[in-house]
């Protein structure tokens, strides 16, 4: 828990008025769940579901040389990106380690938003400042307490959207986004997510966030709106197999043990932080990775830290585990050596002092069902990430 | 919430119904299972082991957390939920009853007045 006054979101009265269970996150207080973890999943995956995520760090890097700063710091080619696109990429130390992940939206040439992990944002911040100061005429702004930020995942989410005046944006491709009207306020909307669902994430005006929330819960009663809290929200990330920074991944692992070589791009103009570490990396190849695993038996979930076993000897360890509300199989990630990451692998997960049988299998662990961007060259990114995220 | 009187209670958070007059059957009181969240395992001794009371006898697993479970009397389990290896949820949706974890044949039943009373274990439950 952190020790220093806890932050509280634009939503949190709200939150308190529903009933949510309440859990501290990396100095924030932010819903654990309402109801159920299983039924917020569930509603997510068949129908809609709602998730106050305004702790995300927010971020703008604005100037004349705010993209030459942003390519040499982000591992992505931001040379591919164009106004209205955003992109997945990681921030990496000269070690190639993994500072973070984030989503870079460009505004416009000179105008970038990133989107940072809460638990990261005053740490990517320093980093960013550092190297800028290198750059003529680059700002570096914290909006984090300015921009509240909504997510709207599911199947209806699209419908929803375009209820609340959004018709034209409800439009927009996957990592796309357009600044537009929602419910008469003025909005950032992002077709993003974190679920493997098709979705939208929404930036508003701090002052506005209950506002648009509310709007949103009125739209969504029809198709039984469910709001989400941060328990659900990871459940369905790790159904996508998607990584988690300072769980599944932190400055100790390079993007290629992350199993995140597809934002790595070490050909751009310019080059890259890490670009001789990471060459190396490159050519040597990595000893161990990331592997997504499923338990073939009971004996319960395996947890952050927990040992992965083969012939009785160490080969890993997991980072993240839990039980798929929507399948009922009880999955995992975690590092293994490379000779072990193979899907078919069968592994142990030593639960308790219990070696209980699994088997290295593909991600994610459900078919990731957002909305595919066009198999067109400006957007060759976006495809390429999902299809990456679904290897 | 629910605090049933007729039952005894553990500062633990576990709950005992006694049968047959030396029967415990054991479970976690619907606090226990508010508080962990949506149960996904729970990992229940084998028939025939001896219990001291206080003595861990298997864990009850969230999506959140994992949970040690503690017997509140002393005896030997004589029945496991069968129920739970399959359905778990069982001790969200129905703590009391048949979301029930063990029954134990107890050593002294004069060791249940060691246990809280309905009314004793909700002021512990609801003092936080």
């Amino acid at each position: 828990m952190s020790p220093t006054a806890s932050l509280k979101t634009p939503l949190y009265k709200k939150h308190l008025a529903a009933g949510a269970k309440m859990t501290d996150f990396h100095g924030w207080t932010l819903p654990l769940q309402y109801t159920s973890m299983m039924e917020e999943c569930k509603a997510v995956r068949k129908s809609v579901g709602l998730f106050d995520i305004s702790h995300m760090g927010k971020v703008e890097v604005k100037g004349k040389n705010a993209f030459r700063l942003l390519q040499h710091l982000t591992t992505n080619d931001l040379s591919r990106l164009s106004e209205g696109q955003a992109q997945y990429t990681a921030l990496v130390d000269d070690r190639g380690g993994i500072i973070d992940d984030l989503v870079v939206y460009q505004i416009s040439r000179f105008r970038f938003f990133l989107c940072l992990n809460a638990a990261n944002t005053e740490k990517d911040i320093s980093w960013i400042a550092e190297f800028a100061l290198q750059y003529p005429d680059v700002e570096v702004r914290n909006l984090t307490r300015q921009y509240g930020l909504i997510s709207v995942q599911g199947p209806n989410s699209e419908v929803i959207i375009k209820g609340l005046g959004g018709a034209r944006a409800a439009g927009i491709e996957y990592f796309h986004f357009m600044i537009t009207n929602l419910a008469e306020k003025n909005v950032i909307l992002s077709r993003t997510g974190y679920t493997g669902e098709d979705g939208f994430e929404i930036y508003c005006d701090w002052r506005d966030t209950d506002i648009v929330w509310d709007a949103l819960m009125t739209k969504g009663k029809h198709w039984s709106i469910k709001p989400c809290g941060l328990g659900a929200r990871d459940l369905l990330r790790l159904e996508m197999g998607y990584m988690l920074h300072g769980v599944d991944m932190d400055t100790s692992v390079t993007p290629f043990e992350a199993g995140l070589a597809w934002i790595v791009k070490l050909d751009k103009e310019g080059g890259l932080v890490a670009q001789e570490a990471l060459t190396q990396k490159k050519t040597e190849g990595a000893a161990r990775k990331i592997a997504g695993f499923e338990m073939n038996e009971r004996g319960g979930l395996p947890r952050h830290g927990y040992s992965i076993l083969a012939d009785g000897r160490i080969v890993g360890e997991v980072t993240s585990g839990g039980m798929s509300p929507c399948t009922g199989k009880t999955v995992g990630l975690g590092y293994v050596l490379a000779e072990h990451s193979k899907p078919g692998t069968p592994i142990q997960i030593d639960i308790r002092g219990k070696a209980v049988e699994a088997t290295v299998v593909r991600r994610p662990f459900l078919p990731s069902k957002t909305k595919k961007a066009k198999p067109a060259a400006a957007v060759s990114d976006n495809s390429g990430e999902a299809a990456a995220k679904e290897e | 919430m629910e605090f049933p009187k007729d039952l005894k209670y553990s500062k633990e958070h576990e709950w005992v119904r006694v049968e047959d007059g030396d029967t415990a059957i054991i479970g976690i009181t619907d606090f226990a299972q508010d508080e962990l969240g949506d149960i996904v395992f729970v990992e229940a001794p084998k028939v025939g082991r001896d219990l001291k009371a206080g003595e861990s006898f298997g864990v009850a697993e969230s999506v959140k957390t994992v949970s040690d479970l503690y017997s509140p009397v002393a005896g030997q389990v004589i029945e496991v939920n069968p129920e739970l290896e399959g359905s778990p949820e069982l001790v969200n949706e129905s703590p009391f009853d048949k979301g029930w974890i063990i029954k134990l044949k107890m050593e002294d039943p004069k060791e249940l007045e060691n246990l809280l009373s309905a009314q004793d274990y909700r002021n512990l439950a609801q003092k936080g």
